[in-house]
């Protein structure tokens, strides 16, 4: 008993809160609470490792939260709702990279002493090192390519997945070294430069739309890093929390997988889209020359419709056109159409990203369909408006059993009497894989900026 | 503390359990505010930082810690904050 007893309870505490806080996330109405519930439980833990017995010098830590704080506050007022995915990627890299300087702090300072007692605390150091280091590199890379400051294409090289693996053993070999002799600062810098390399290997060659998976998996890394460091200080508050969040990311990261119809190590190790990129464009069947609609013409045949389907895609994002395309909504909504959105899971560069983009528009969020909710409704529907959006849309992945996205669930905008498809041209999405869809006799390609489109639309809708 | 390994490692494991459960309620329409709200309670590694660099003994250890306070309380403040901005957004129609 005594205060060891009470900062314990005090983890548990924090714990609880943050599965409370998890659980009340699960409805819009209640979210609000459960993420600050979860932020309570943050502080709890934080006041009670200060009260720690063990801590005895304060100035380092208020500098450190001080400057932590400032950095974080600016991060989170400033972000733009459309660059969200960079900003959980750059966090999770964070998060990656504070377990990694903890486990290599208690290295350092246990020195000899860590090995003593049982193996369990400088295996978990090897871990908190070897998974902090691959989450904050392997972040750092998904936030250049959403920031796009490198390529989002694949990048590939021959015997790519060799080098990984043998950096992997370089890492492993070094670990086992730091578990037999924790005072090899040899093994430890290794250590420390195969993991760093290992995380910015293994981003580089998975492309901008398999982004939802790799930013969930690393969301998963971070809390596993987390996990790590509570095995090394023999901490259960953290051995709890890294767990939950592990937990989190890994379910996210196979819905992902799952609604793109591949297995996790297809994504990971796949390279996907880099084939079809490479290869010469066509192949497929013969196709006439697309006719471009303009708004006008949009705007007339939205004149006679009743209902109409919203389909947003990352072209939505990378126009800021939510706001616009809200608009568009209002007007259609007064005209007499009922308007919904049809939000596949991995549009956009995150899970849920189309969710956030529109409800940072104001849309009501009754108003957002899941895919499996809404595509028997596209049969009944008279327009269907694509907005940015084209693999997820793509009746190849039905029809075409020689489409690299074939057995992918997609949207089945082409059951609608008219689509419409705002994109900037007809160059195929991502992956460079052919869209029969715009291809159809009742599909109208309206070639523009979506976010420019929709406002025109709006426009010519409301002098009609 | 968690002297026992083995203790730990039931920790965990059930841990995860708990994790899958609670998350598989969440709907899609709330999947990016659970990213970053969960990315936040990561930042629980803050502990870890706080007793690395709380210990007073200076050196390379010290300055380790006071770096891993900087980087988990980024995750932590700005995780929060970012989520709370985020679920702000998301109301029913009046």
């Amino acid at each position: 008993m005594g205060s060891v007893f009470f900062v314990q309870l005090a983890y548990l505490i924090s714990a609880v809160l943050f599965i409370f806080g998890i659980l009340r996330m699960s409805a819009a109405r209640t979210a609000v609470s459960g993420n600050a519930m979860a932020a309570v439980g943050m502080l709890v833990a934080v006041v009670a490792t200060l009260l720690n017995r063990g801590v005895v010098s304060y100035t380092v830590i208020v500098a450190g939260i001080v400057v932590g704080s400032a950095i974080g506050l600016l991060l989170a007022m400033r972000i733009q709702m459309t660059a969200m995915p960079q900003m959980v990627a750059l966090l999770n890299g964070f998060g990656g990279i504070a377990s990694l300087l903890v486990a290599s702090a208690e290295l350092l300072r246990g020195g000899a002493a860590v090995g003593e007692g049982s193996m369990i605390v400088p295996v978990a150091i090897f871990l908190g090192i070897l998974i902090g280091g691959v989450t904050f590199t392997g972040s750092v890379v998904a936030f250049a390519k959403l920031q796009e400051l490198m390529r989002g294409a694949p990048i590939t090289y021959p015997f790519q997945q060799v080098l990984n693996g043998v950096i992997l053993i370089a890492a492993i070999a070094s670990g086992v070294t730091i578990v037999l002799d924790p005072t090899n600062m040899e093994a430890f810098a290794l250590l420390l430069a195969a993991s760093a390399v290992l995380g910015v290997l293994s981003v580089i060659p998975i492309g901008g739309a398999d982004m939802p998976v790799v930013i969930s998996l690393l969301n998963s890394y971070s809390g596993l890093a987390a996990c790590a460091t509570g095995f090394v200080l023999g901490n259960a508050g953290l051995v709890i929390s890294g767990s939950l969040v592990g937990a989190a990311g890994l379910i996210l990261s196979k819905i992902m997988c799952d609604a793109m119809n591949r297995s996790l190590s297809n994504v990971l190790f796949g390279a996907f889209g880099a084939a079809a990129a490479a290869g010469p464009a066509g192949g497929g069947p013969e196709r006439g020359p697309v006719k471009g609609y303009t708004p006008e013409d949009a705007a007339i045949v939205f004149g006679s419709a009743r209902s109409a389907i919203i389909v947003p895609g990352y072209g939505m994002a990378v126009a800021q056109a939510q706001h616009a395309v809200r608009e568009l909504m209002d007007v259609l909504e007064s005209h007499g159409v009922r308007v919904r959105f049809a939000i596949h899971p991995v549009a956009g560069r995150m899970p849920g990203h189309m969710n956030v983009l529109l409800a940072e528009a104001n849309v009501p969020y009754e108003k957002l369909v899941e895919m499996d909710h809404i595509n028997s409704d596209f049969a009944e529907t008279d327009v269907a408006l694509v907005i940015g959006a084209n693999d997820v849309v793509n009746p190849a992945a039905r029809e075409d059993e020689s489409s690299p996205i074939y057995g992918m669930p997609v949207l089945n905008v082409d059951h609608a009497a008219h689509v419409m498809v705002i994109k900037r041209s007809l160059n195929p999405g991502f992956a460079g894989i052919d869209n029969p869809l715009f291809y159809n006799d009742n599909t109208m390609m309206i070639f523009g900026d979506a976010k420019g489109t929709a406002t025109a639309m709006a426009e010519a809708l409301q002098q009609s | 503390m968690l002297a026992d390994p083995a203790a730990a490692l039931t920790i965990f494991v059930l841990s995860m359990f708990v994790g899958f459960f609670v998350i598989a309620k969440v709907p899609p329409l709330l999947h990016t505010p659970l990213m970053s709200g969960s990315n936040a309670i990561s930042g629980i590694t803050i502990v870890g930082a706080l007793l690395a660099a709380g210990h007073a003994e200076g050196g390379t250890a010290t300055w380790l810690g006071f770096a891993a306070i900087v980087f988990a309380t980024i995750n932590c403040v700005g995780g929060f904050l970012v989520t709370n901005r985020m679920l702000g957004m998301f109301r029913k129609k009046d």
